[in-house]
Parts: C-alpha cells; structure tokens; sequence
C-alpha cells in the first residue's frame, strides 16, 4: 500500500477529512464558478448551509450537458493562469468537453495514479508500457505521470502499432502493461502468432480500462499474457484514469475517497441509494482546483460495497459498471454518442438521417460498422459519387470521434423503427 | 433527344432485383433495357423502360431510392468499328463518358447504345453533326 494511513483510514476519520474537504470545495465553486452559485441561488442555499456530511444531498447535480454549456472554461474555479493542462473528450456536436488541471491538481493525480501501480504490484524498478491514448484523452498521460511519480521507468508508446508494442515489451522487459482490456487481448494474440512467448516473459500485471470488461476477459488476459490483471475506473470529467483501481483482491474497485466522494443515485428520481443498491454513479470532486464538479452524473450503472476488504483498504469499493442510463458507446475505449454520427449527417446536408450503428468485436478488437440509409438528396446515378460520399463520411467520424468505422449504404425503411423512433445501436459484442 | 432513364440505388441483397422487376411488372411496365454498376456493398441499376415517370412513382411508393437520369441513346453500325467511330467522336470533342451500355433489341438494323455523358447537350450536337443517330425519348420508351 502506497499511502496506507489514507488507503486504509478509520471510515469515521476519512467521512470528517472528506467532509473539510468538501466545505472548501463547496466554497471555491461558489465564488468562482457562476454556474454553481445560480444554482445554489435556484435552491437558496449557501456554502454555510452544509453542516454535515449528510447535507452533501443538498447540493445540485451536475451533467454532461453543464460542461458543453460552459464550454470551453466556463467551468474553470481557477484563474487561467493557474491552469498547467487541459483535456477533452469529443463532443457530441463538434465541440469537446473540456477539463482542466491546476499543478496541485496534476501533482495529486499523480498520487493517485501511483497508488494504483503500486496496487498491480508496481514500484520502483518496475517498467511500465503505457500503451494508452496520448493527447487530448486523459488515458495516456493519466497513467505516465503516476507511474513515474512511484518511480517506475515509463515507455511512453501510446496506443496502436502493435508490433512495435510487442517488441519494445520483450526487448524493454515490460512489467506492467496498461491499455484497454481488448487491446490487450489482441496484443496477447498477435504474440502468439508471431511466437513470442509473453507468458514466460517478465510482464506480470495489467493495468486494464476505459472500457467495459467481463471476468471472462480477465481470464483470457491473465492465461494469455501470464499475468494479473486489474480493472482500472475513470473518467475526464472526474480527474481520468484512477478515480477506482482494484486491488489484489480483485473484487471491486476502491474508489479513492480522499480524493472524491461517490454516491448511487436512482436515475430517474435523483435520490440517493444506500450501499449495495444498484444505480447511477455520481462523484463529487473534493481536492480539485481547476475543476471541481459537485456530484457530477456519470451515467454509469453500478454498485458500491462498504463491506471491509481483506486488503486492509478502508476505500469504498464499486462493482464493474455494468450499464449506462443513456446511449453512449465504448469502441476500443473511445465513448461514442450516436447523435455524434447523426452530426456528422446532418452537416453533409441530410434533414432526418435515419442511420444504425452497428457494433461488433473481431479477432479482440471492436469494428464499428454505420449504417446510413440512402436517402433521394443522398443518391447518385454515380458509383463514384456514391463512393465519394462513404469516403466523406468515414473521414468526418474519423475526424470527430478519432476512430474509423466502415459505412454501409442501405436502402430506405432498412433500418428498424420503432414506435417512431429509430433504434440508433446495435451492440453484437459478448465481452 | 434525351432519355430518361431510370437509376435506383440497391443493396447487395437477395432478392432485392426480384421485388424490383416485380413492382415495375404488376404497373404493366416494360423494360427495354438495364444495366447494373456494383460495388461490394451496393449496386446502381438502371433502367430504360416503357414509361419512367410511372416507373418513378410506382419505385419511389414500393420504398427505392430513385431518380431520372437523362441519358442519349445513339444508334451505332453494327459492324466491327461501328461503337469506336462515336467515341472517336465524343472523345475528339472532349465529352466525358460516365457510363454506356447496350440495348437488346434494335429500331433499325443498327445497334442501339445508351450514353451518359457529363455534357449531354454538347455530345448531341457533336454527333448531330457527324451525322450518327439519335433516338427521341418516346422512340426508345416504345420499342
């Protein structure tokens, strides 16, 4: 354990150290985000109002939508100047989601992110193939910071090239490899193809997330790579990677509670939901600078157990997710809005594209197929020009969402309607 | 002198040809002459037929994707060299081709080709003036 007078702190003294937290959290967002102290207004609350840890239900939700509304720092509690970094996940209209991080914020990130590489066993010495996004996605950066705040060696290889993957794994003598869970089973295939012998070999933990997984996956990783494999939690909005990592014990993620503080809510009435029921995730930030968000709606189903857990931690834990409460898409660890793809045919000119997205898994690695119907102002005598319009469409979701998908022109009244409504997914993957 | 063709956008489906053909029989319309451009994905039929503003709305009620297409269709010898004296000629004056293709039947004893041109007024008086025939739409609806 990194940081165990934290990781595994009397609850009662974790719940008043959040709750100081929270005071000054509450009071920063109120003095320096309009945004929250309308909404404090609208419920004629003051920051002076939270008089325990229980009055956290008081206080106004974020969304999704808050952030798109405040783009790009209107959000911001912390003067520009301060801000060492941004982030941004792909917008649903063009426009990104934007966070940003002070240097405290990045330092305590960093913590973060080594408590979790200690978690899969890392610490100095070890070398750890960071094979996550770089950039604008928080996944890469996220994980580089924090391993080398533990004292790892970091390679910094970000995602895709798999053979370069392989090779700089077997050459550097990998110990830790994190990267989304299907890539990682892809990489242990290609291995296997090209007679590289990773089981035997010096990697021994994986750090696996940014999307959805099962305990079959972890199974298939941990017999086809030799190692073991951790599920990581996380999301921009809340910090990245990091916001819950799974210990050894391997039966759930702790989220780390001095850094945020986790509710189950019932998603259609905003209530909150005692320990073990199952409900949308909801995290208030309470150490961030930059960008504090105050019970911030993931739209992710889970569970949260407050039963001990045998590794000592004291950290709440949360189950896989196991849903969402909208229609967002994980395709190979990029979230996926289908109004994205409906952007991206309303900007070629098309009034009411009717289109499907249709998802499925090959060889480990997830294939995104849109199907658009063609409509009269869409269709051309020309198979060129038909071809044009594949190659225009497949170039602006590559461009928007920055992952390819194969577009398939159908023909109208192909894709399903029901009760007016379009179905917009279809999700073929058994993870 | 134009034609107007009928093109209609199909998936790679079975039976997608059949319902088609079948939808254009039950309206009494006669097909003269078809051609199909396909990719792995998609195909673009088109159709020369006996009545294309039925064939349009009859199509466009059955649920396809379709449009007209003005097109030429060219009586050429047939004869070896017959179809390479009007390309000379549509080449000559610069007139892309986007697409031919030939009918079954004959108006004369001369083969009968269908043209898509990119500029198709150019092209009809091009070969208007290298004296080669050009049938009038209602001609082609009717034989």
């Amino acid at each position: 354990m990194l940081h165990p007078e934290i990781e595994s702190m009397p609850r009662e003294q974790l719940q008043k150290l959040q709750f100081e937290k929270l005071k000054k959290t509450v009071e920063r967002v109120y003095e320096n985000v309009p945004f929250y102290k309308q909404k404090f207004q609208e419920k004629g609350l003051l920051p002076g109002d939270l008089k325990s840890f229980d009055d956290l239900k008081l206080l106004p939700f974020t969304v999704k939508q808050d952030l798109r509304d405040n783009y790009p720092f209107g959000l911001f509690a912390a003067p520009m100047s301060d801000v060492v970094r941004v982030h941004a996940s792909s917008g649903t209209t063009g426009k990104p989601t934007v966070v940003g991080y002070t240097q405290n914020d990045i330092d305590g990130w960093s913590d973060i992110i080594a408590r979790c590489v200690a978690m899969a066993g890392g610490g100095k010495g070890d070398v750890v193939q960071v094979a996550y996004g770089y950039g604008l996605f928080t996944g890469g950066l996220g994980l580089h910071y924090g391993a080398e705040r533990l004292g790892a060696a970091v390679i910094p290889i970000s995602g895709g090239n798999t053979k370069r993957q392989l090779m700089l794994m077997e050459d550097f003598g990998t110990t830790i490899l994190c990267c989304t869970p299907s890539y990682a089973l892809f990489l242990a295939e290609e291995a296997r193809e090209h007679g590289i012998d990773l089981i035997n070999g010096k990697i021994k933990a994986g750090i696996f997330g940014a999307e959805p997984w099962s305990e079959n996956m972890r199974k298939e990783l941990e017999k086809g790579l030799g190692i073991k494999a951790y599920n990581i939690y996380g999301l921009s909005e809340i910090m990245g990677p990091g916001v819950s990592m799974e210990c050894e014990c391997q039966c759930g993620m702790h989220i780390m509670e001095d850094f945020f503080i986790p509710e189950i809510i019932d998603p259609d009435t905003g209530e909150t939901l005692p320990y073990g029921a199952k409900g949308e995730l909801v995290f208030t930030t309470i150490t961030k600078e930059a960008f504090p968000l105050l019970r911030y709606r993931t739209r992710d189903i889970s569970v949260l157990r407050e039963e001990k857990c045998d590794c000592g931690r004291t950290f709440v834990r949360m189950e896989r997710v196991m849903g969402r409460t909208d229609d967002m898409l994980i395709i190979r660890g990029v979230n996926v809005f289908p109004s994205q793809i409906e952007s991206v045919l309303l900007e070629i000119g098309e009034t009411e594209p009717h289109y499907l997205l249709v998802v499925d898994r090959q060889g480990n690695l997830d294939n995104l197929e849109v199907w658009v119907e063609v409509s009269e102002k869409m269709f051309s005598d020309e198979v060129r020009k038909l071809e044009e319009l594949e190659k225009k469409l497949r170039h602006e979701i590559a461009s928007l969402l920055g992952i390819s998908a194969k577009i398939k022109l159908v023909e109208p009244k192909t894709i399903p309607r029901s009760e007016g409504k379009a179905k917009r997914v279809v999700d073929k993957r058994e993870l | 002198m134009k034609v107007q063709q009928i093109s209609v956008f199909l998936e790679n489906k079975s039976g997608r040809l059949a319902t088609l053909t079948e939808v254009l029989g039950e309206a009494g319309i006669n097909i003269r002459a078809l051609s199909i451009a396909d990719t792995s994905d998609f195909g673009i039929l088109r159709l020369i037929v006996s009545n294309p503003a039925n064939a349009l709305k009859v199509l466009k009620e059955a649920g396809f994707t379709v449009s007209i297409t003005d097109v030429i269709a060219v009586e050429v010898k047939d004869e070896p060299g017959g179809l390479a004296v009007v390309l000379k000629a549509l080449e000559m004056a610069g007139i892309n081709i986007e697409y031919l293709y030939a009918f079954l039947e004959k108006s004369s004893n001369d083969a009968l080709v269908v043209f898509r041109v990119e500029q198709i007024d150019d092209a009809l008086s091009l070969l208007a003036k290298n004296n080669i025939n050009v049938l009038k739409g209602e001609d082609v609806y009717k034989l």
